[in-house]
């Protein structure tokens, strides 16, 4: 009975705080009740949604032995507590994308990205993330290509393959521009993310050779450098000799960036990966718990109006209108298909029991979608003018400051130029125009509810070490993403030539990182230079590609779901599908057929053509232009590509349902047969 | 109050339990445990050789996400 009235209590506290954010208009609205509508709307689906799919469609058994405790190895298959699951699935699924997404979108106001992260969180992302760590854990830990492979047949599990290899290039140049713009002709970003090398590496040889295996005592020394290295950088910032040493355009810093991306990939793990992954975990829990608790105790009045009227796809910051944009722009934080190579693979060699699949599958969902919530929060209590100052490019907006000024003031977000110097100066930079990418307006952002609880006079320290929090686990996901991709070409390599798929061989490690860092350096090269900014062209091609990964991944539910007589329920995972499916294909069809030449890849492409003819173009422009032309059509083939593959995996999967509908004969069902668990429940789980 | 204290000491022994385990500081302990239940007959490896391949193998598949 008391459990009822609190969950009713929940629902109506819940459905209040989503009526007041829906309706209202022109006033602006308290943040705290974001935070209240995303807490209900989490705490009901966990309950009630999940708790209905785990029962009734999954039937979880928790008297099944998991794939950890029948093949215990000691090393990768382990029993593991689910706290212990939780934070390491938790570690692995959040990343830089659930704040640089919300970030972006938050140009069609904050209503729609809040709205969208909440639904598709709970009825996709969630659910995607929970059935695939399940199916996974009933297959002794498969991947998502192999669990294609062995439940569709062989077409999807290439699709998957192909799928995973392209999206990482995307990934990772995507998320080298957004550490390159936030680094742009800042001395102190610069330096202090430069330092992060070091440190990394310093930590790494502690942990090696003076005090083997002491990852926490290495970390707390990490960490202490890190926080020196942001005051450091200052110093940097104020010394006329060093300084220059550290201020550098775009292009050299893509450079950099590309010949780290090499280095981080031959170096040995224990060097520089290993190490910076524990410093940017630790930096990215205790910044991310810091900022819910300065958002829940200043409670800031959201600036941000509900809709802007960019709704209708002129918004500087990326074309498009909100339908499909909205949905490709935050993927991370609504539904990611990179969980789902996670959550197959990793996450269920650790698992002890299948009672513990919605806590870590659904929850940790929960909880990276509410991080993006914080994002959503962080970019809309700026003024809004600031935020389109910020991140519009000098391409949409004009290069001098009076000009931008007045064009975002035209719009009806009014800024005015001394209002971004005083800013610039607060945060210890030259300029905060055109900073494009997300990253330094989510600093602004963070940096000014930080600095209202601490005091104002640390702002700038504040805004460096937000910089140099998302560089951090930026450069991890690049480390770390360019060694898989380089393991997975070696794989495909191998099939070539033996030789060439040995991971220890040194000349086939240099030549597929070369490979792989070639891919993703081409696409960042490309980025840095398109004078509209690359974020414009980047961010949605990684957004569909994403998209694409989710479908795959409830493409491969769906069938198992159908072949195991649950055709009925098959809405849990085919509804989010559809959705999918509409708004990707969608949004490719725009983006490749749109005459609007900040939307289509092929108008862009003609009209810089035309334009180079014709002589229009100034002389640094047209030399760029060749370049650029072709970068415009050969990502309307990718785009193309992707949503071939995506179509394939889902006639694919429809072909195996009908089939099993009709009863001819589908592969069978790859499950594990049920062993009964032998863990005594206190031993491992708590 | 003792019983307080106890309580508070028991809940922070577990708390960096927890925080070992999740980052690993403790992984070559459970190393030594699990050697010696299972595979005694086989030779134990050094911390320094444990932790090594205990890297290279967490970083071999994908670990990181966006």
């Amino acid at each position: 009975m008391l459990n009822k009235l609190l969950w009713s209590g929940i629902a109506i506290i819940g459905a209040t705080a989503m009526g007041i954010i829906a309706l209202s208009r022109g006033e602006s609205i308290n943040a705290l009740w974001i935070i209240t509508a995303a807490v209900c709307c989490y705490s009901l689906a966990y309950r009630f949604y999940a708790a209905w799919i785990t029962a009734k469609v999954l039937v979880l058994d928790p008297t099944r032995a998991t794939p950890a405790e029948r093949l215990n190895n000691g090393h990768d298959f382990i029993p593991t507590n689910k706290w212990i699951v939780f934070g390491h699935h938790f570690a692995a699924i959040a990343g830089p994308g659930p704040l640089v997404g919300p970030t972006l979108a938050a140009q069609f106001g904050y209503l729609p990205g809040t709205l969208w992260i909440l639904i598709g969180g709970v009825l996709g992302g969630c659910v995607q993330d929970m059935v695939t760590l399940f199916f996974s854990t009933r297959r002794d830990g498969r991947s998502l290509g192999q669990m294609a492979r062995d439940e569709l047949g062989p077409i999807g599990g290439i699709a998957a393959l192909i799928g995973t290899m392209t999206i990482m290039i995307i990934l990772i140049a995507v998320l080298g521009l957004v550490v390159v713009n936030a680094m742009k002709h800042s001395p102190w970003a610069t330096s202090t993310v430069m330092a992060t090398i070091p440190i990394a590496m310093l930590v790494g040889l502690y942990m090696r050779l003076i005090r083997p295996g002491r990852v926490l005592e290495g970390s707390i020394i990490g960490v202490s450098l890190l926080l020196f290295a942001v005051f450091a950088g200052g110093w940097i910032d104020d010394n006329a000799i060093l300084r220059p040493y550290f201020d550098h355009d775009g292009l050299s810093l893509a450079w950099l960036v590309i010949g780290y991306g090499f280095a981080a990939a031959i170096l040995p793990v224990w060097l520089l990966l290993a190490p910076r992954d524990y410093l940017s975990t630790f930096l990215k829990l205790g910044t991310i718990t810091l900022l819910a608790i300065t958002i829940v105790w200043l409670r800031p009045d959201i600036k941000m109006p509900a809709l802007t009227p960019f709704i209708d796809g002129s918004g500087p910051i990326f074309g498009g209108a909100l339908f499909p944009f909205v949905f490709i722009t935050i993927a991370c934080g609504a539904i990611s298909g990179f969980h789902a190579l996670v959550a197959s693979g990793t996450t269920p060699k650790l698992l002890a029991n299948e009672r513990d699949i919605r806590m870590i599958g659904y929850g940790g969902m929960a909880l990276e979608s509410f991080v993006a919530i914080m994002a959503m929060i962080a970019a809309t209590v700026l003024e809004p003018g600031v935020y389109f100052a910020i991140n519009s490019p000098a391409g949409i907006v004009g290069k001098e400051a009076a000009v931008a000024v007045a064009k975002i003031s035209s719009w009806g977000f009014p800024v005015t130029v001394e209002q971004m110097q005083q800013l610039a100066q607060q945060m210890g930079e030259s300029t905060l125009f055109a900073r494009t990418g997300g990253a330094p307006s989510l600093a602004v952002g963070m940096a000014s509810l930080f600095a209202s609880v601490f005091g104002n006079s640390l702002l700038a320290l504040w805004y460096h070490f937000a910089i140099m929090f998302e560089a951090v686990f930026i450069l991890t996901t690049l480390d770390a993403g360019t060694r898989v991709g380089r393991f997975m070409l070696q794989d495909m390599l191998g099939n070539l030539w033996p030789k060439l798929g040995e991971t220890s061989w040194t000349p086939s490690v240099l030549l597929s990182s070369a490979l792989v860092v070639s891919g993703w350096g081409y696409f960042l090269y490309i980025g840095v230079i398109d004078p509209n900014g690359g974020v414009n062209i980047l961010w949605p091609l990684f957004g569909i590609a994403n998209q694409m990964l989710a479908a795959i991944a409830l493409s491969v539910a769906t069938g198992i779901l159908v072949k195991s007589g649950k055709l009925k329920q098959a809405w849990i995972t085919a509804a989010p599908l559809l959705w999918l499916l509409i708004i990707t294909s969608t949004a490719a069809w725009q983006k490749v057929t749109s005459a609007d030449v900040r939307l289509g890849f092929l108008a862009a492409a003609d009209d810089l053509a035309q334009k180079l003819s014709l002589g229009l173009l100034p002389p640094e422009k047209a030399m760029a232009a060749p370049t650029l032309i072709f970068n415009q059509r050969l990502d309307a083939c990718i785009t193309l590509f992707f949503i071939a593959l995506l179509w394939i995996i889902v006639f694919d999967m429809l072909r195996v349902c009908y089939w099993h509908w009709s009863g001819k004969p589908v592969l069978p069902l790859s499950e594990s047969p049920h062993m009964p668990s032998r863990l005594v429940e206190d031993y491992v789980r708590d | 109050m003792p019983l307080l204290l106890e309580k508070i000491l028991s809940k922070t022994k577990y708390a960096w339990a927890i925080l070992r385990q999740l980052s690993g500081d403790d992984a070559y302990e459970r190393y030594v445990n699990h050697h010696s239940l299972c595979h005694s007959d086989e030779p134990l490896l050094s911390r320094s050789a444990f932790f090594k391949g205990w890297q290279e193998k967490k970083w071999h598949g994908i670990k990181r996400c966006c």
